[in-house]
C-alpha cells in the first residue's frame, strides 16, 4: 500500500478520534504518529489504519489502548541530571525570593518529572510553600502518576540521576520497595493536583511560576508548537520560568522574542515580559 | 540537463563509525545537491563530539539535527544522542524519545523509514560498519520504495554485523568498498 493512501488513512483516524472522543492529535508531528500507529495496528491485529479507526469508534474500550500508544513517554526520575542541577543552582535562588509558588509540568505523563521536581523542591526546603500541578490528556498516565509506583529495577538509574542532580539526601528517603516495585512516599503528593488537560484544546487555568514540559514539544508540530508555547506565555508572569527539552527550542517559535536564554545548555528560559 | 538522483542521504553507522565517515565525507564538495543525515549510535549520557569533529573536515556545512528544522541540501546532519531523528512531509525534522529501537536511539530502522515515506525513490541509504543489525529493515524498506541502497562490503569493514544483516534483509543492494562509496558518492549527483 503506498505510503500516501496511508496519510490519508492516518488524518481521518485522527478526525475521527477527536470527532468522537475529542482527543486532538491533528497538530502532532506526523512521523512518530505514523510510527507509533504501525505499532497499533500490529497490536490490534489490524491491517489497514482504517481498520483501526473502525475498531476505536466502534469499541470504545478500545480507545485507552490506543491512548498509550500514541502518547505514554517513559521518563526518569531526574532524567538529563544537568537540568535538574540548573534548576537547583540557578533557578531555585530565584524562587526562594516569592512567598508562594505555583509550578506545573505539562505533559508529566506517568509522573517522573514531577516527582523530581517536588523532591528537589523538598530538599531547598520550597515544598510548602508550592502547588504543583501535573497534567496530560492520557487519564492512564495520570492515574500512574498520582499512584507512583515504579518498577524497582528502574531506581538504581534514578538513585545515580538524582545523585548527579546535585541531590542533598538519599533517594532511598523518598521511596519505600515491596514486591519488585518502589512505591513513592505519599506524602510528596500532598501539594500536587493531577488534571486533564490539553495544550492543544485546553487554555491556561493558573499563574504559574515555573513550568516544566520536556520532550514533549518534539511530538507538535510547528503550529501546535506555537499553541502550547503560547499559553506557557500567558501562564507565566514576568521573570517567570520555563524548562523544555535538552533538544527542544524556541527558535521556530512566534513566541520565542518573549523568552530569553536563561540556562543556555539545560534550555531553560526566562519570560523577558517584552511580547 | 541533468538533475540529482537522490534528494537525500541517509546513512547509519555503529562501531567503526568515524573512520569509515572520515573517508566518504571529507570529499564531498560544496553545492553537494542532496542533504546527508546520519545516525551514529552513541553512549545515550556523553555529550556527541560528532560535529566538532567533522565540521573541520568537512567541505559540506555539517549540524546537529534539531527539531522542526527544515533540511537543506548540501548539508550534513547527525542525530543528536539520545533522540530519533524522523523526516516529516514538509521536509523538516522531528526528534522524538520513543523508546530505543534495537537497542538504539537514534535508530537507524527509524530514520529509514520516516525518510522513506517523504524522500520515496530519491532517498539513497546507506549502511557502514557496526556490530548489530539496526538499519536492515531500513534499507529494506527504502529498496522496496525504488530508493537506493549501498551497504559497505562487511569484510573489509571495522565490525561486519551491520552490513551483513543489511545485505541479508536487502540483498539487492549494492555492496562497496569505502573507497568506492567515496567515489560513487561525489558522481552520483549528475547520475542521471
Amino acid at each position: 500500500m503506498s505510503t500516501k493512501t496511508e496519510d490519508v488513512e492516518i488524518r481521518l483516524l485522527l478526525d475521527a478520534i477527536f470527532e468522537q472522543y475529542h482527543y486532538d492529535f491533528r497538530g502532532y508531528a506526523m512521523a512518530s504518529i505514523k510510527r507509533r500507529l504501525r505499532q497499533a495496528k500490529d497490536h490490534f491485529q489490524c491491517q489497514t489504519v482504517s481498520q483501526l479507526q473502525d475498531q476505536v469508534l466502534h469499541d470504545p474500550p478500545a480507545l485507552p489502548k490506543l491512548l498509550s500508544y500514541l502518547t505514554v513517554q517513559v521518563s526518569e526520575l531526574f532524567r538529563d541530571p544537568a537540568y535538574f542541577a540548573a534548576i537547583r543552582n540557578q533557578v531555585v535562588p530565584y524562587l526562594k525570593t516569592y512567598p508562594s509558588l505555583k509550578v506545573w509540568v505539562a505533559g508529566c505523563s506517568t509522573g517522573e518529572e514531577l516527582y523530581s521536581l517536588a523532591i528537589l523542591f523538598r530538599e531547598e526546603g520550597l515544598e510548602q510553600r508550592t502547588l504543583f500541578y501535573g497534567t496530560d490528556i492520557n487519564p492512564e498516565a495520570l492515574k500512574r502518576a498520582e499512584a507512583a509506583i515504579y518498577d524497582l529495577d528502574r531506581i538504581p538509574q534514578f538513585t545515580a540521576n538524582h545523585r548527579l542532580a546535585g541531590g542533598k539526601s538519599s533517594l532511598s528517603d523518598y521511596y519505600t520497595a515491596s514486591y519488585g516495585a518502589a512505591v513513592l512516599d505519599k506524602t510528596l503528593r500532598a501539594r500536587m493536583v493531577f488534571a486533564d488537560h490539553s495544550l492543544a484544546s485546553d487554555s491556561v487555568f493558573a499563574e504559574v511560576q515555573l513550568i516544566s514540559c520536556r520532550n514533549v514539544l518534539i511530538y507538535f508540530d510547528r503550529e501546535l508548537q506555537d499553541r502550547a508555547i503560547g499559553l506557557f506565555d500567558e501562564a507565566l508572569p514576568r521573570r517567570g520560568f520555563l524548562g523544555i527539552g535538552s533538544k527542544e527550542s524556541l527558535r521556530f517559535s512566534k513566541h520565542a522574542p518573549a523568552f530569553t536564554e536563561f540556562a543556555r545548555d539545560q534550555r531553560i528560559f526566562q519570560k523577558t515580559g517584552l511580547s | 540537463m541533468s538533475r540529482p538522483a537522490f534528494e537525500a542521504i541517509v546513512i547509519g553507522a555503529s562501531a567503526g563509525a568515524i573512520d569509515a565517515l572520515s573517508v566518504i565525507l571529507p570529499p564531498l564538495g560544496a553545492g553537494y545537491p542532496a542533504a546527508i543525515i546520519i545516525v551514529v549510535h552513541l553512549p545515550p549520557t556523553r555529550r556527541s563530539m560528532l560535529v566538532e569533529l567533522f565540521a573541520p573536515k568537512c567541505q559540506l556545512v555539517v549540524g546537529e539535527a534539531e527539531d522542526k528544522e527544515p533540511i537543506l541540501s548540501g548539508k550534513i546532519y547527525f542525530a543528536p544522542p539520545d533522540y530519533h531523528v524522523l523526516v516529516e512531509t514538509d521536509r523538516r525534522f522531528s526528534l522524538s524519545s520513543d523508546e530505543p529501537v534495537n537497542y538504539s536511539r537514534p535508530s537507524i530502522d527509524v530514520l529509514f523509514e520516516s525518510a522513506s515515506d517523504v524522500f520515496g525513490k530519491t532517498l539513497l541509504g546507506i549502511v557502514l560498519t557496526g556490530a548489530n543489525s539496526d538499519g536492515a529493515m531500513g534499507l529494506r524498506t527504502i529498496a522496496r520504495a525504488g530508493g537506493g541502497a549501498i551497504v559497505q562490503r562487511p569484510d573489509l569493514a571495522y565490525s561486519d554485523a551491520m552490513p551483513q544483516a543489511a545485505i541479508d534483509a536487502c540483498p539487492g543492494a549494492q555492496v562497496m568498498s569505502l573507497e568506492e562509496l567515496a567515489i560513487y558518492l561525489q558522481e552520483v549527483p549528475s547520475t542521471r
